[in-house]
């Protein structure tokens, strides 16, 4: 190898972090290049963008917890039904009178309970797997939410409880039309990311989160209490799913029996285009974002363009397979040999 | 030299049984400032069940621990660390996916408050990293390289390195160049070196006569359970030494 090509080399190798850390913002933004040139008129519109982040809002909650969870090498499958436990408890509870903001503030509850009860099965009765104490709450939770509503579905929420879901935030005052308002769910979106951003980064705990998904062991060994913040992250994760269920509520006026069916897998799927690890100690917090916003484009664009959902389910999968396969690439430049 | 050296750490008269089986039996164990024991003996030996009762992970059937003088009773591995006894595990016990100093500081990050919220304080991990690696003579490109990115001999260093960044007065390492290429043993070695000169004391399990001799002062060898022989390296012999292990004085 001469001397050039050696520094072509070295180039090329300093530029693979960089791609690490941003190649999937990367994607992202061909993405949106590509439908803004297939549909010019529609795609970068106000009012779609703005549908976008509506669609994406309780998804991008769920994704956040199940993030977390496989950042410790666990999973969590029981996200969708703890949604839609917590958002017929919502209803109920409101059915029953309660004023808004306890309306508001059940479905928080009930998915933090939830996620408490997948925590310490997991470390209390020390199941093998995370995936079997949240595969048996998968169904325990539905179940449970048909078994107090009678698996039908309670509409008609008042305008407070709605708000996160569906409140817009008028930006007339800064001179535009009346239609290209803010949603709040978008805020909302922004605001807990930046929240778990800090958390998994510049907190003890989130670094604890990330060492336990390197090597439990040595988290052990460093006196970190390794149960404590597993019960912590599927708490969490929990409750994030109970804001998931507090969006939906907010923008469908109801609870249904149907709600959050295979979101889990969704979850999952942003989770793992956004570059998280199922081996755990590995992702970031904006890798999840761009995971759910990848989706939720393709999804869009899709509709956009009237190509049937069972092909976006063909597209949504080949993506998983070539986003991970691209990883696999990177691993293997960047190993020692 | 040990003679005059501070009496870090002295365990009198352990005897550990498991149900019937006796693992130790009256074993007695001095470690000094400054100095570096070995202990060696055959597999089962009750090498590792010593270590693991100085440690705090095991309580001893009978029989005391002395931290500084101070008779001592360990719950757990947190205590011993309390007072300042470190061990460097066989496997390392290191997280790959973390850069070098925030394994170093792993479980006693510091922070910095910033209203009612503790941030951690890159700035200060990164600093204290470079002061102590600095000071043990450890070379890596930089402290935010991760762990899963260096060589065996550089995480055993790393290891090494988080076992001392807290005060530590004495250290446990267990094979601590059993999984390492040869051209790197010479630097592990090295680096115990300077941690005796440090002030530490340094225990060393080891089945590899090349390391005892390269960096022990004092070398002890358990048979079945019990203190087999004891003695200044200065005064033995590599052929002795294996003949101990083996059962034969």
């Amino acid at each position: 190898m001469d001397n050039k090509d050696q520094k072509k080399d070295s180039l090329y190798l300093k530029l693979i972090p960089y791609f690490d850390r941003y190649g999937i913002l990367l994607l992202l933004f061909i993405m949106i290049v590509v439908m803004h040139f297939l549909q010019p008129d529609v795609f970068l519109s106000w009012r779609n963008v703005t549908n976008v982040f509506k669609q994406i809002s309780w998804q991008s909650m769920l994704a956040l917890g199940v993030f977390m969870v496989i950042v410790t090498a666990g999973i969590d499958l029981s996200v969708g039904s703890i949604m839609m436990l917590s958002l017929m408890i919502l209803a109920i509870v409101a059915k029953a009178g309660a004023p808004w903001f306890v309306v508001a503030m059940t479905p928080l509850i009930a998915g933090l309970i939830c996620g408490l009860i997948n925590g310490l099965g997991i470390t209390i009765l020390r199941m093998p797997h995370p995936f079997i104490m949240t595969l048996g709450t998968l169904y325990i939770f539905r179940g449970t939410g048909n078994l107090i509503s009678g698996g039908t579905p309670i509409s008609g929420f008042t305008d407070e409880v709605r708000y996160l879901g569906h409140g817009r935030i008028d930006l007339t005052w800064l001179g535009l039309e009346k239609s290209q308002y803010l949603p709040v769910s978008l805020v909302l979106i922004a605001i807990v990311y930046i929240i778990f951003w800090v958390f998994m980064n510049h907190t003890r705990t989130g670094k604890w989160i990330y060492a336990i998904g390197g090597n439990p062991s040595a988290a052990r060994a460093s006196g970190v209490n390794v149960n404590k913040i597993l019960v912590i992250v599927y708490s969490l994760c929990g409750f994030l799913s109970g804001i998931g269920a507090l969006i939906l509520a907010g923008r469908t006026d109801s609870g249904y029996p149907n709600a959050g069916l295979q979101s889990e897998l969704d979850a999952i799927a942003a989770c793992i285009i956004g570059g998280a690890s199922f081996f755990g100690g590995r992702g970031t917090v904006l890798g999840v974002f761009a995971g759910v916003m990848i989706m939720g484009i393709l999804r869009n664009g899709l509709n956009l363009m009237d190509v049937s959902s069972f092909w976006q389910q063909v597209l949504i999968g080949s993506i998983i397979v070539l986003a991970v396969y691209i990883d696999v690439l990177r691993r293997d430049l960047g190993t020692r040999k | 030299m040990s003679s005059i050296n501070q009496l870090l750490l002295e365990a009198k008269s352990v005897t550990k049984y498991f149900g019937t089986i006796t693992a130790l039996e009256n074993v007695n164990l001095k470690i000094h400032a400054g100095e570096c024991l070995g202990v060696v003996g055959d597999n089962g030996a009750g090498k590792t069940t010593l270590m693991k009762v100085l440690s705090g992970l095991y309580k001893p059937s009978s029989g005391s621990l002395y931290f500084d003088g101070k008779k001592e009773i360990l719950e757990s591995p947190k205590d011993s660390q309390e007072l300042g006894l470190e061990m460097v595990y066989q496997d390392l016990a290191l997280a790959g996916n973390l850069p070098i100093g925030e394994n170093i500081f792993l479980g006693r990050e510091p922070t910095k408050n910033l209203g009612f919220i503790k941030l951690l304080d890159f700035k200060k991990i990164k600093e204290l990293t470079d002061a102590h690696l600095g000071k043990l003579k450890i070379n890596v490109k930089s402290a935010d390289q991760k762990v899963e990115e260096l060589s065996g001999g550089q995480r055993q260093a790393v290891a090494i390195a988080r076992s001392t960044a807290f005060n530590a007065k004495v250290v446990i390492m267990d094979e601590p160049t059993a999984a390492l290429a040869i051209k790197e043993v010479g630097k592990v070695l090295d680096l115990i070196n300077s941690l005796k000169k440090t002030g530490v004391g340094v225990i060393v399990i080891s089945h590899r006569m090349d390391d005892i001799f390269a960096v022990c002062d004092r070398v002890m060898a358990l048979f079945q359970g019990t203190n087999f022989a004891e003695s200044e390296l200065s005064k033995t012999s590599r052929d002795e030494v294996i003949g101990w292990i083996m059962g034969k004085k």
